[in-house]
């Protein structure tokens, strides 16, 4: 429940009853004996075929490399991610299951809808973009392109995209990072990446991110531009 | 006359703490001076690492995600926070230093080698029962761990429960150490399963319910069903056939639940889908039928007919309108659920389903707000899901599909209220 506030809690009641009832129109009765049936616990919340809520919050996970998925699911299960309704669905399912459903998700592509106008200061968007481009060496804060693609679309297999990623959504996770709610198997990247922000970097960040429209086609990079300027637990070498 | 008195006072107080003493020591032999740690032989290690599965050690003397053994869990209880220890063999932050005897202490007495009482959350008014043969065949196996150094977390009780002297009160009240009583009037198979089930298994610790000071009834005894403290789902009795009575049904089927986490009688949930998962799936098929046998031979006592108002039309059309919107896709018009191909279950039938008109209605409500996922196990390695709908649905709202359910099908299980749905939704996770 961490990464949940009081003001997304209440949207988040809003998009999850339009994706229970997206599915439930367009799930045909009688129940089908599918994966796509087995999974509608992730859909109610995720949006149909888990292409996110227009809730702002809960995050898209079609398309997005399957062992970032896996990676995510095994980190609610264990204990490096927290939020209460992911962490039970999880609790007792088997690695195996698990690398199934991420690999159903992954394997989704459909087109991303156009991003929200920014309404941000033209300041703070470039501040964003300079950061998320080209990062700050001087701060030890690595260009998101360098790691999560040139396209900052992701990195298959583990490594994934952030653009469509809702700005509230990319809030609360830096958030997250940076004071330990969220954490991926060490050597953590992403937690030093973080804390090494600023609330104004964060803000300008997911401002400039959340307001860049998504290539088509949006999959994953096969491979990484150049090695990672760090290293992450996450992402097999 | 006053000094009489006082002096009756402090005989009577005096009496009291020599008998709550002599109450905590009764039975128990001193451990012998030079009693060292030892290793056992292969085969009484590949025992052990079986019982200790039995026995679901590993889930609560571990961390999420944590270093499997080392400790570090925290068991919330109305009366405080309780870490489970780390019982890898680290000479200084785990048993290292620990003989058999030592540990056989602990399972019988409930008594750490350094001799100071230990909190009843471990369960060791059930580990009482459990054999010394079997109580060394796990102390074996926890000696090839590998050595973890991690320090036990303080627990976090409230005053006075964090005192040795009230844990020693409680004892004297609740505890005593036992053993377990063969009837030689039953089968080996049956016998064989009340050992597992009122030992190791400890099945009492949720499904015999929980007295005021957190004692489990009867010394353990009672598998009449009970609220898990903190947790807020209810542990059916096993020995009512509205709730989770096993007497009518088939052993096989009895087995399939334990296993596989379904059957075609009902499926685990909550607490038990993480039992399943954690350990019963793990047993041999001889030990599950053996707590088949010995579960479908307690007597079975129907609870008294509901006292619950029926709903009031209006939250009654509510509901249906809820249902008809939320469930009717999957659970069916009927509340018939939906069956594959093959005739396995995808979803669960509501219509004659216990869990949906038990006493209290606990569980209904946690699942309807939290859905979730049975257990993955070999027999069932792809479970269906249902979607949480704690999100969506206001207290009343679900308060109302309840409600509509459990009047439903030929139920007549009575009204749910919008303060149940309150009280029953949450809950600690761990």
């Amino acid at each position: 429940m961490v990464e949940t506030r009081a003001r997304k809690f209440m949207r988040s009641l809003l998009a999850a009853l339009a994706g229970l009832l997206m599915s439930a129109h367009l799930l045909a009765a009688p129940p089908q004996d599918s994966l796509a049936q087995r999974v509608i616990a992730c859909t109610a919340c995720h949006g149909q075929e888990g292409r996110a809520a227009p809730d702002g919050y809960h995050p898209r996970i079609a398309g997005k490399p399957s062992l970032y998925l896996f990676n995510q699911l095994v980190n609610f299960r264990e204990g490096r991610r927290r939020y209460g309704p992911m962490v039970y669905l999880v609790d007792h399912l088997s690695d195996d299951y698990l690398r199934e459903i991420a690999e159903h998700f992954a394997a989704i592509d459909l087109p991303y809808p156009a991003p929200a106008p920014a309404r941000d200061a033209p300041a703070l968007l470039s501040l964003g973009e300079m950061l998320a481009l080209k990062g700050d060496e001087s701060r030890k804060l690595p260009a998101r392109a360098a790691c999560h693609g040139r396209t900052l679309t992701g990195v298959a297999p583990a490594i994934p995209g952030l653009l469509g990623l809702p700005r509230d959504y990319l809030k609360g996770q830096l958030g997250a990072w940076a004071n330990g709610q969220r954490r991926a198997h060490a050597p953590d990247c992403m937690a030093d990446i973080a804390r090494a922000l600023t609330p104004q970097d964060v803000s300008a960040v997911a401002a400039w991110i959340s307001s860049r429209p998504v290539p088509v086609p949006a999959k994953a990079a096969d491979t990484l531009p150049a090695p990672l300027p760090q290293e992450c637990g996450s992402v097999p070498r | 006359m006053l000094g009489r008195w006082l002096l009756f006072l402090v005989v009577l107080l005096g009496g009291l703490a020599a008998g709550v003493a002599w109450l905590n020591v009764a039975g128990e032999a001193p451990v012998a001076a030079g009693a060292t740690p030892a290793n056992g032989t292969p085969e009484q290690v590949a025992r052990g690492e079986y019982l200790v599965r039995v026995g679901n050690c590993m889930t609560c003397h571990t961390a999420r995600g944590g270093t499997p053994w080392a400790g570090g869990r925290g068991i919330a209880t109305p009366f405080g926070t309780v870490y489970a220890g780390n019982l890898t063999p680290d000479p200084d932050t785990g048993l290292g230093r620990w003989s058999a005897d030592h540990f056989w202490r602990a399972m019988h007495h409930g008594r750490s080698a350094d001799g100071r009482l230990l909190y009843p959350a471990f369960p060791y008014p059930d580990m009482s029962r459990v054999t010394r043969e079997d109580s060394d065949a796990i102390y074996f196996y926890l000696r090839t761990l590998p050595p973890v150094r991690q320090a036990a977390t303080p627990h976090a009780l409230d005053f006075p429960y964090g005192t040795q002297a009230a844990l020693a009160v409680w004892r004297a009240l609740f505890f005593r150490p036992g053993g377990f009583e063969p009837d030689a009037s039953r089968s080996a198979e049956w016998n064989r399963g009340a050992y597992l089930v009122r030992g190791l298994g400890h099945c009492a610790a949720c499904h015999g319910g929980r007295n005021p000071f957190g004692a489990t009834p009867e010394r353990g005894m009672s598998l009449d069903g009970g609220l898990i403290p903190m947790r807020n789902w209810y542990a059916p009795a096993l020995t009512a056939p509205e709730q989770a009575g096993v007497a009518d049904w088939e052993a096989d089927h009895v087995v399939a639940l334990l296993r596989d986490g379904t059957s075609p009688r009902g499926s685990a949930l909550g607490p038990m889908a993480d039992v399943v998962y954690r350990s019963l799936q793990h047993l041999r098929e001889d030990d599950l039928r053996a707590i088949a046998v010995f579960l479908k031979s307690l007597p079975q006592q129907r609870s008294a007919a509901s006292s619950r108002k029926a709903p009031d039309p209006a939250q009654l059309e509510a509901g249906a309108g809820l249902y008809e919107t939320h469930c009717a896709d999957c659970h069916g018009k009927n509340g018939e659920g939906a069956r594959s191909a093959t005739g396995a279950t995808m979803v669960p039938p509501l219509a004659g389903n216990r869990t949906v008109t038990m006493e209290p209605p606990a569980n209904l409500i946690r699942v309807i707000v939290h859905g979730g996922f049975l257990p993955a196990t070999r027999g069932n390695p792809r479970p269906f899901g249902m979607p949480p709908y704690g999100l969506v649905l206001t207290d009343a709202e679900i308060a109302a599909l309840a409600s509509f359910m459990r009047t439903s099908w030929g139920h007549a299980a009575g009204e749910v209220r919008p303060q149940e749905v309150a009280r029953f939704r949450g809950g600690t996770g761990e």
